[in-house]
């Protein structure tokens, strides 16, 4: 989304205008939040896969509208927005390992286990993507040196 | 934790001579604190085996001490030193923001971590998770009231923290910016403060049954 974007959805920092990203991430973010509730919610029990399915593939096309919008979004400050991408996507990762591999260890296996990595994955890439777009955009603006950077 | 140039106040109160009027020298901010990664490696590595080994003691452990500790350290920021923050100078703020924020990056995921992993574990391992059992009900609530505090935390408060502290790394900071992210961090506190009285008393409730 550009500047010519309607108001209600781009913000302005800095005098700059972006696209809603972080608010699509949390929408996706909910969302496979919500998925995991379900699925929680019947453990140790397996639950149907219908409705995380769902969630989480909803989740996944916000993720990559998100991705499309950002990749179009001029004038972020995008050294900033990778070198925050970058770590927390590893340490988002590391989370999202350790997860997986309870679930591991609790014998959960099949369409569950595929599920639930593919939504803690989706976790993985939404949590740094709002993260590194909010310092991003707030850095945004004329450059200015860091003290001890 | 970080790094400051409270050197360069401390020569000029030394020397006797009256305050700067320019801005006074500001703290030099480690957005994470590197000391404090050992530290947090050794909890996630002592979970990570009490889960491993469904070690009882570990369990409980991690879940009684990380949520006391998660629930108190929210209560406390979002209920008492929020509202206080609030009120203070933008520069105060900035000045309190810079010690606090990289402590609260480090801390705050590694207790939901220990809070929750080892809660999902032992709700398993004593059936609390059965449909049959009287606390499944509760658990359910509790998954949703963690669900919102997670996206709360996720979405809004971790994401205006660390903006706060890029943008007081910079030679001027924008205190508009600061303000209206500390404004964020503030609300988005109270709100999981609030939250965390529900915990309590589902947490209560589950383990009185």
């Amino acid at each position: 989304m550009s500047a010519t974007s309607p108001q209600s959805t781009v913000h302005e920092t800095n005098g700059q205008r972006f696209a809603p990203v972080a608010e699509i991430g949390a929408a996706a973010l909910a969302l496979i939040v919500v998925g995991g509730i379900y699925m929680a919610s019947y453990a140790p029990r397996r639950a149907p896969l219908g409705p995380p399915t769902g969630l989480a593939a909803a989740s996944a096309l916000l993720v990559l509208a998100n991705l499309v919008m950002l990749a179009r979004t001029k004038g972020l400050a995008w050294d900033k927005f990778f070198l925050v991408g970058r770590w927390t996507l590893l340490s988002y990762l590391v989370t999202a390992g350790l997860i997986e591999s309870a679930f591991v260890k609790d014998h959960t296996s099949g369409g569950p286990l595929v599920l639930i990595t593919a939504m803690l994955f989706l976790f993985a890439v939404i949590v740094p993507l709002i993260i590194s777009f909010t310092v991003a955009r707030y850095q945004s603006g004329p450059a200015q040196p860091e003290p001890g950077a | 934790m970080t790094d400051t140039t409270a050197e360069v106040l401390s020569n000029g109160h030394a020397a006797g001579h009256s305050p700067p009027l320019a801005a006074p020298a500001r703290p030099v901010i480690q957005i994470v604190p590197l000391r404090g990664l050992p530290f947090v490696a050794v909890m996630i590595a002592f979970l990570a085996a009490s889960i491993g080994f469904n070690w009882q003691w570990g369990l409980d452990f991690n879940h009684v001490a990380g949520g006391a500790l998660w629930t108190g350290i929210d209560l406390f920021v979002g209920l008492v030193v929020g509202p206080i923050l609030g009120r203070l100078s933008i520069p105060a703020r900035a000045e309190f923001s810079a010690r606090f924020m990289p402590k609260m990056v480090l801390l705050m995921p590694t207790l939901v971590a220990m809070t929750l992993a080892s809660g999902f574990q032992l709700a398993l391992d004593l059936g609390n998770l059965k449909a049959s059992s009287p606390n499944h009900s509760w658990l359910i609530v509790s998954f949703v009231v963690v669900g919102v505090m997670a996206v709360i935390a996720l979405a809004l408060l971790e994401p205006a923290n660390l903006a706060v502290l890029f943008e007081m790394r910079k030679p001027r900071p924008n205190g508009e910016v600061i303000a209206k992210l500390m404004k964020r961090f503030i609300y988005t506190a109270g709100i999981t403060g609030l939250m965390q009285v529900a915990t309590l008393v589902i947490m209560t409730r589950v383990a009185s049954q």
